[in-house]
């Protein structure tokens, strides 16, 4: 497949970015990026042709065609490179338990990393913070049931469910780091403490998690522009 | 062996509406059971549907799938013999599905603004609306359905707000049809088809309900 005919549009520092990024190189897929400025300010206008809807990254483009959504590009990249590795379970109750999974780390995971890092006092964290230690309660029951005794969610090899939360590690250690306080802990979430350890030092994954001192610079210059946009409303 | 397939559902939801339908495109035999979210949440719905506690839960073989899309997909994907929701061409399945979760991210609360809300918000709601049925009109373009020939994923996941356009209109005073003709248009299309006139609640019962729920809020 030559280099030029899949493009992803993204950013460095997006865990969504990342799981495009794991899915293509699971698939061993070569592809040209084209990165976003840091702030989104101004937006290229490839992205804003691209994703007219949204204008988020990240957005793959494959023939010239763009397809959007972060878990809806690792699904389209799975059906049209089927001959590789797969990253659905092959089991539809099993796709479907993982899909459930992927869609609640979606609508729980992030919202409150971002009210962390938005808020100004203390008080006003530790109801997000409760919902990440639930968040990850759930997640290790999951992954109990989902890796059926093997290394990822996904079972022998990393999947759909493994990219979908293992992306959010970098922006969970930065949360950790800056506000001294550790989510996934041991006692708490003994399996899914290993399996973190495992997936960023995954071949597919190695190096796309990037580290926690840049994204930590990062969610400072973040946390103005949020808590500006707050001010603003 | 024969399948044993259960309906965990509300009868006023747009969600467990979109599962309904996918059943019945599919001609599966089930067993529907009513929730009453108002008062009391069933054990069998705590015991499936633990992390949400939501409707639609669907049952197959002893085994819960919750969330409507992901149960629409699974229904799809296993009885794959008939009327296939979701298209083969991996692109165009990527579209559907890109706009079914349109669907999902806009639909919903916009429209619950329109009926719950005054004033600025409602306004706000409004004009919200109105842009997002025509990005979707925009989309169908001239295709009979969002599915081509016939009902597809996208159609599935949308027509079951259709129901609940008498409430929108009503308490938000807003006139779809005039905004977006062709919308209509598609939705009178759609709720011809057997499997989804069938599956579908008339908008005056709709209507009352919302009508009941407003004064159980207390909003006048």
């Amino acid at each position: 497949m030559a280099k030029s005919e899949v493009k992803l549009i993204g950013k460095w520092s997006s865990p969504y970015v990342a799981r495009v990024k794991i899915a293509l190189n699971i698939k061993s897929l070569e592809y040209e990026i084209f990165e976003e400025n840091e702030t989104f300010n101004p937006k290229s206008d490839l992205l804003v042709q691209s994703n007219p809807v949204y204008g988020k990254v990240p957005v793959l483009i494959h023939q010239d065609k763009p397809i959007c959504e972060s878990l809806i590009i690792v699904e389209y990249i799975d059906d049209t490179w089927s001959s590789s590795p797969s990253i659905l379970p092959s089991d539809s109750y099993d796709r479907s338990v993982a899909r459930f999974w992927a869609a609640y780390i979606d609508q729980k995971w992030f919202p409150p990393m971002q009210s962390i890092i938005t808020v100004e006092r203390e008080e006003e964290r530790k109801p997000y913070f409760e919902v990440m230690e639930e968040v990850v309660e759930k997640m290790e029951e999951a992954f109990v049931k989902c890796s059926k005794g093997k290394q990822f969610f996904g079972g022998d090899k990393i999947g759909y469910l493994d990219i979908a939360f293992g992306s959010f590690l970098g922006w969970l250690s930065v949360i950790e780091h800056d506000y001294e306080r550790k989510v996934l802990v041991e006692e708490k979430a003994p399996n899914l403490v290993k399996w973190a350890k495992r997936f960023v030092a995954d071949p597919a994954v190695k190096g796309l998690i990037p580290e926690t001192e840049r994204l930590v610079k990062l969610s400072k210059a973040l946390q103005i522009k949020w808590r500006d946009a707050i001010g603003k409303t | 062996m024969t399948d044993e397939v259960i309906l965990l559902d509300f009868w006023p939801s747009p969600f467990g509406m979109r599962v309904r339908i996918a059943l019945a495109e599919k001609g599966i035999k089930y067993e529907y059971k009513e929730e009453d979210l108002i008062s009391n949440k069933s054990p069998l719905l705590l015991q499936m549907n633990p992390v949400h506690k939501k409707v639609p839960v669907l049952i197959h073989n002893g085994k819960p799938i919750a969330e409507s899309l992901i149960a629409v997909q699974y229904i799809d994907e296993v009885w794959n013999d008939k009327s296939p929701l979701l298209p083969s061409d991996p692109y165009q399945r990527s579209q559907a599905r890109f706009w079914a979760d349109y669907v999902d991210k806009k639909i919903y609360e916009v429209g619950k603004n329109l009926w719950m809300k005054k004033g600025e918000e409602q306004e706000a709601a409004k004009k919200e609306f109105i842009e997002v049925i025509k990005l979707l009109e925009q989309e169908l373009g001239d295709k009979t359905y969002f599915g081509g020939d016939k009902l597809g994923f996208v159609d599935v996941a949308l027509i079951p707000f259709y129901t609940w356009f008498k409430g929108y209109e009503t308490f938000g005073n807003i006139n779809v049809e005039k905004e977006s003709p062709k919308f209509i248009a598609w939705a009178k299309r759609c709720i011809k088809i057997e499997s989804v006139s069938k599956s579908l609640p008339d908008q005056d019962k709709i209507y009352d309900f919302i009508v009941e729920i407003r004064k159980k809020i207390g909003i006048e």
